[in-house]
């Protein structure tokens, strides 16, 4: 298995469930017809590497940074405003990309050089106020990114919706540049996720877990853990960069509710803990439990709290309102945190080894 | 004591001093640019306004961080918590609002003062209870837990008291400015610099001057020898915990006033803040986190009127020239 760098999943029902997830988002745009499921699709790839790469600060790093979703930002930003500028070519696409990668660097060795050297508590605050601020610029700079509409823009010609690739249907679905995007996501997707598994299972990875669990004696051995921990911050920076480039170019749009919001920075806390820290299979659990959540939790919510108020129970119908989804996972979060550390992916690895 | 000994405990003091005046530095060098005299003042006396309502909502935070060593992330909760409560005193008691009276106006805004702070305790015993307890001296879980008690916290709100903003009026006498030949003042900016000035005056008192507070600055210092003389720390620091979320409480009631509204997104608005305060005044330290407001609050006033693009980012370059200076803040506490 050395494209899964030697780390397979382990237990019967985690790998069921990993197929099962990688099966439907590979079949997506043939399994579930409709522009709703396919859009679902598509967040739940960018997801899984946005989790991903913030799995390995958190979960293998052991350090919480609340600048994750600025990095997606950055990326997202970078190719839409380039495509915008520059018109739909690939050109201005790859351009974006680079851009947004040198600046996500640049500011991930800068917050790490800056405050990785103390502690993991000092650090999280401190992404807090950058990633914020820098929440603050992008809306309020509108003559750059468009303020707080954002940008619309045009993909190049390959990837535009109107394009029929071939002429009949296959398998009754029609070819279309949406449905190129969708796979040239979930490839960029598939493939950053294996680098990232290589990542976390090479010396490096090992080193990174050795200073989560003991950074006085990591250092007493004699690594740089400031080095260490700062090429993990801008290893998973530019994770999250890729994965905003994406989310970007499916969603053809690029605004601060979509690409930097501090609530996608929360989403993606429950996700990687919810689905397992520690783990890079568990951001895949997360993230599709996450996205599915979101997008059809709410109508069994609508339905429940509709039920509620039907049968005139106090506070229950606004508790269950369709908008307080938040609210139950939010509620996982804390239950995982106390019960459950290494989240779903953990449990069911644990199942198995009992049962061995 | 030996002439070499005075010199090192002159230099060893010299930069106790040096930090507290970093407000004044700024307003003097601050001063030239602006120009008029006239807007100078009503540019500080605000400043000086919003550093002490951010005091309010930050000492909470610092005296628990300090004292417990939990980084609350659920602070933010506490903040909105307390606009609410103070919407609920307010909105019933209207026409005390209202009245033309300065002894009904005063009442109701210390109401609502004390209820923001009465509820905001309780909640925090049961935040501290349910959330903060069960991973004591753990950072990672601890920051997980209190962000997922805040997520939590946060739809509560939503759920109960409707998604849609709350209108609060001030009460009539604190409406209004005084003025001063050309500077103005606004009239509840000076309520809150009270307000502000009491909290530090009354923290700094109860940990340095009472039994209490002795005890609790013994129980950070050596938790074990001060439970073995027979003191239950366990309680002092869950009283520390209340008062703290009391503290975010009163500064979200206040703060409510100051906007004239009432939201919940108030809470991570304003935690982003606390936090800035709280890393430039040195984390756990009272003192400087007061210093820390009252210079945040000046820098974004000065900056505002004079390069208003630039007062978005100036709370962060604050703190980066701030920790460029004195890398733990400008109070380090030993030990954090």
């Amino acid at each position: 298995m050395n494209i899964l760098s030697g780390d397979p999943p382990r237990g019967r029902a985690l790998q069921i469930l990993l197929v099962l997830i990688i099966f439907a988002l590979a079949l997506a745009p043939f399994l579930f017809p409709g522009a709703k499921a396919l859009n679902v699709a598509a967040k739940t790839c960018v997801m899984i590497l946005l989790a991903a790469s913030y799995d390995l600060l958190l979960g293998y790093a052991g350090i919480v940074s609340f600048a994750h979703v600025m990095f997606f930002g950055v990326g997202a930003y970078g190719v839409g405003l380039m495509l915008y500028a520059l018109g739909a070519s690939w050109g201005a696409l790859v351009l974006g990309l680079v851009a947004a990668a040198v600046l996500s660097l640049a500011l991930a060795l800068a917050i790490g050089l800056f405050s990785l050297r103390v502690q993991s508590i000092f650090f999280a605050m401190v992404t807090l106020a950058v990633a914020y601020a820098f929440n603050v610029l992008a809306s309020q700079l509108s003559w750059l990114t468009g303020g707080e509409d954002g940008r619309s823009f045009k993909v190049p010609e390959a990837l535009q919706p109107g394009l029929r690739l071939v002429e009949s249907e296959v398998f009754g679905v029609a070819i279309t540049g949406k449905i190129l995007t969708y796979y040239l996501v979930f490839a960029v997707v598939a493939v950053t996720f294996l680098v990232l598994l290589r990542v976390v299972n090479s010396p490096f990875g090992r080193v990174l877990q050795a200073i989560r669990e003991n950074p006085f004696r990591a250092e007493a051995l004699g690594y740089r853990t400031v080095f260490h921990r700062t090429l993990a911050n801008c290893i998973s920076a530019l994770g999250a960069t890729l994965a905003g480039a994406l989310f970007a170019l499916w969603l053809r749009y690029v605004g601060p509710d979509t690409a930097l919001s501090f609530s996608i920075q929360v989403d993606v806390l429950v996700m990687v803990v919810v689905g397992g820290m520690g783990s890079l299979y568990g951001a895949i659990i997360g993230a599709a439990l996450f996205v599915f959540a979101e997008s059809y939790l709410r109508d069994v919510m609508a339905a429940l709290s509709q039920a509620a108020a039907n049968a005139s129970v106090p506070l229950l119908p606004a508790l269950f309102h369709p908008d307080r989804w938040l609210l139950w996972l939010g509620l996982a979060f804390v239950l995982a945190v106390y019960f459950a550390p290494s989240g779903i992916a953990g449990a069911l690895k644990a199942d198995e080894a009992k049962a061995e | 004591m030996s002439a070499l000994d005075v010199g090192q405990a002159l230099l060893r003091r010299r930069p106790e001093i040096l930090p507290a005046l970093t407000p004044l530095f700024v307003a003097f060098a601050a001063a030239p640019f602006i120009g008029s005299f006239s807007t100078f003042v009503t540019l500080t006396a605000a400043g000086l306004a919003m550093g002490m309502m951010i005091f309010t909502m930050a000492s909470g935070l610092t005296l628990v961080f300090g004292m417990m060593d939990v980084l609350n992330f659920g602070h933010g909760a506490f903040i909105a918590l307390g606009g609410y409560a103070a919407s609920l005193v307010l909105l019933p008691l209207a026409n005390w609002s209202s009245a033309d009276s300065f002894s009904l106006n005063l009442a109701v805004f210390l109401l609502a003062a004390i209820a923001a702070s009465l509820i905001c305790g309780a909640f925090g015993w049961v935040f501290e209870r349910l959330i903060v307890k069960p991973v004591y001296g753990q950072h990672l879980k601890q920051i997980l837990a209190t962000i997922g008690g805040a997520i939590i916290a946060e739809q509560l709100l939503y759920a109960v008291f409707s998604p849609a903003q709350i209108p609060v009026t001030l009460p009539k006498t604190f409406e209004g400015s005084f003025v001063f030949g050309e500077a103005a003042i606004e009239k509840f900016r000076v309520l809150a610099t009270l307000v502000g000035f009491a909290v530090f005056l009354s923290e700094m008192l109860i940990l340095n001057r009472t039994k209490i507070g002795l005890l609790i600055r013994a129980g950070v210092e050596n938790r074990e020898m001060v439970e073995a003389l027979g003191y239950r720390v366990d309680r002092l620091f869950v009283a520390v915990f209340m008062a703290g979320s009391a503290l975010a409480g009163l500064g979200g009631a206040v703060m409510a006033l100051y906007r004239g509204q009432v939201h919940a997104s108030m809470g991570s608005e304003f935690l982003v803040l606390c936090f800035i305060v709280i890393i430039i005044g040195g984390l756990g330290s009272v003192g400087g986190s007061f210093v820390a407001s009252i210079l945040v609050a000046l820098i974004a006033n000065y900056a505002g009127f004079l390069a208003p693009k630039l007062a978005l980012v100036s709370n962060i370059l604050a703190m980066v020239a701030v920790l460029l200076w004195r890398p733990r803040g400008l109070y380090p506490v030993s030990g954090r």
